[in-house]
């Protein structure tokens, strides 16, 4: 165990804080979304999926470039999320999970069906912005400098939504419904209008990682279903509806998942849920969790 | 548009006043129930609710816990699953209206639990509802008013005392600027010093004209305070109380609260 070279180490651990910049991006949003809505967003995968489908056909049918897209996509699936949520997810409000669970994963298998229907389910390579293009020499590894972008703004990200949360009032009106939206709501806040918002953060966060993923991974249509089931273990171990585990949790598995194709490559891709099971075990609120 | 309590009665209009029966019954209505019911799912709770209270009042609702007192103030902010009848605040028609329009009316809503969130500081706690329509307390006369939260404003919501957290309760809905109050068992579980902090609270309010509306199991607690009382059993109002007739009908409510 001790003859692998540190230089592969921190290759790994390197690759997989770029994965869980992902994880922590979609788990956020999954996070803040079940913690307001009550809702377990089965369609988050797909949501990302159009994230960078969106980049993809905008860069191919209107020429729009990666930096515009970086803005846009994140808007537009942000509110086709909130149409969504107006339109369909709040009339099972008060009823029991199970539905609105049944709702997005319906709403998933549509969207995922119909670019399968287009584009079949192999990748479009999607080209990443010429700025960001070359190497950037850490000393142990050549990481190509769109990965170093990745995690930069996936952390201001991460970083930038949970000052938003904890530190404004906004977020305390968040932090407050998540406990308890009737009161939040007698107490004169709008919060039908809060739950459309966050649902539509949500989403464009998942779309935004989906624009970031486009350079880097194949767009394809299933590319969200496979992301969707670590960051469900994600939001789990970190504490259900906990922003800061979410994040946390991401990142670290991210790394810790690099970690383990270092040293048992054949485990790597179940060493998620192998933590997940040991957590349950432990704190079955997860890491970050009020224990009820 | 929509009419606001909070603008009707300034605090600096405010006087002391000790009004009858009489003198409420010509002072503007602020709340008025008629023919309130009230669903939790199937269960049909308020069977036909009608009361109402004037400006400037004080009015307890006694009665047994289930008779449907918490469920009249929880029907009042539409925080009930169905309700059917008309409710009027301040003129205004409420019965169709979501929660948090309600609220924007000038009603101050303190639940029985309190209601104090557990993932906010205490003055994160004290400025989460919005402001009504201006005229309510700042931050620092509430601080003035109850020093102890002054010194406790960072503090976890929750972590604070049970007399802390209900003082908080009710801080929380002065500094919007409502001026109907809707008090649900404000001195239940709280040891008597406290109680009588919150008495000293809610007669200096009552001094200050707001419009308030308690549940309460502690008859003593509105004895001195309360201008009328509503006895609610079943989900209606089975007996209506003046103060000056609280001494003679002490019988007749002994048979209706006693326990």
């Amino acid at each position: 165990m001790l003859d692998i070279p540190l230089p592969v180490l921190l290759g790994q651990v390197t690759i997989g804080l770029v994965n869980g910049c992902f994880y922590a991006m979609l788990s956020l949003g999954l996070a803040v979304i079940f913690g307001l809505l009550n809702v377990i967003n089965f369609s988050h995968g797909a949501v990302y999926m159009l994230g960078a489908f969106a980049a993809y056909l905008g860069s191919r049918w209107l020429g729009i470039n990666y930096w515009i897209a970086l803005f846009i996509v994140p808007v537009v699936v942000g509110a086709f999320g909130m149409l969504v949520e107006r339109l369909l997810l709040r009339r099972l409000t008060g009823l029991d999970h199970l539905y609105s669970l049944l709702l997005t994963f319906g709403l998933a298998l549509v969207l995922e069906g119909i670019f399968l229907d287009i584009y079949g389910s192999a990748g479009q390579s999607y080209n990443g912005p010429p700025q960001l293009d070359g190497l950037v020499d850490l000393g142990f590894m050549r990481l190509p400098l769109y990965r170093v972008w990745v995690v930069a703004v996936s952390l201001a990200v991460c970083v930038g939504i949970w000052l938003l949360i904890e530190r404004t009032s906004l977020g305390a009106y968040l932090r407050a419904g998540t406990e308890n939206a009737r009161l939040v709501q007698a107490l004169g806040i709008n919060v039908p209008l809060m739950i459309t918002l966050t649902y539509g953060l949500g989403v464009g966060l998942a779309a935004l990682a989906g624009v970031l993923a486009a350079p880097i991974y194949q767009v394809q249509p299933l590319m969200g279903s496979n992301l969707l089931i670590i960051a469900f273990a994600v939001v789990v171990i970190g504490g259900l509806g906990s922003t800061l585990g979410a994040i946390l949790t991401g990142l670290g598995l991210g790394i810790i998942e690099g970690l383990s194709k270092v040293f048992y490559p054949e485990i790597s891709s179940t060493t998620v849920f192998i933590i997940m099971a040991l957590v349950l075990l432990v704190r079955p609120a997860g890491l970050f969790g009020r224990e009820a | 548009m929509t009419t606001s309590l909070a603008l009707s009665t300034p605090i600096s209009a405010a006087t002391e006043m000790g009004p009858t029966a009489a003198a409420a019954a010509q002072r503007r209505q602020i709340l008025a129930l008629q023919d309130v019911h009230a669903w939790y799912g199937e269960s049909h709770i308020l069977h036909g609710m009608t009361l109402s209270v004037a400006e400037g009042e004080v009015v307890s609702l006694l009665g047994r816990n289930g008779g449907g007192r918490t469920t009249t103030l929880r029907a009042i902010m539409g925080l009930v699953d169905r309700r059917k009848g008309s409710i009027r605040i301040a003129g205004a028609e409420v019965i169709a209206l979501p929660p948090h329009r309600i609220a924007r009316l000038g009603v101050g809503y303190c639940p029985e639990e309190r209601g104090i969130f557990a993932s906010l500081t205490c003055e994160e706690n004290l400025r989460l509802p919005p402001s009504q329509a201006g005229g309510g307390m700042s931050v620092d006369e509430i601080y003035a008013l109850l020093p102890n939260l002054a010194e406790r404003r960072k503090t976890q919501g929750t972590r604070l005392s049970g007399g802390e957290q209900q003082m908080l309760a009710i801080a929380r809905v002065l500094r919007t600027g409502s001026r109907l109050l809707l008090l649900d068992e404000i001195s239940e579980g709280l040891a008597p010093v406290i109680v009588d902090r919150l008495l000293e609270l809610i007669t200096r309010l009552k001094s200050l004209n707001y419009t308030i509306l308690l549940v309460e199991q502690n008859t003593h607690f509105v004895e001195d305070l309360a201008d009328r009382h509503f006895v609610v059993e079943r989900g209606q109002v089975v007996l209506h109380v003046t103060a000056a007739e609280l001494a003679s009908s002490a019988e007749l409510l002994e048979r209706y609260i006693g326990v």
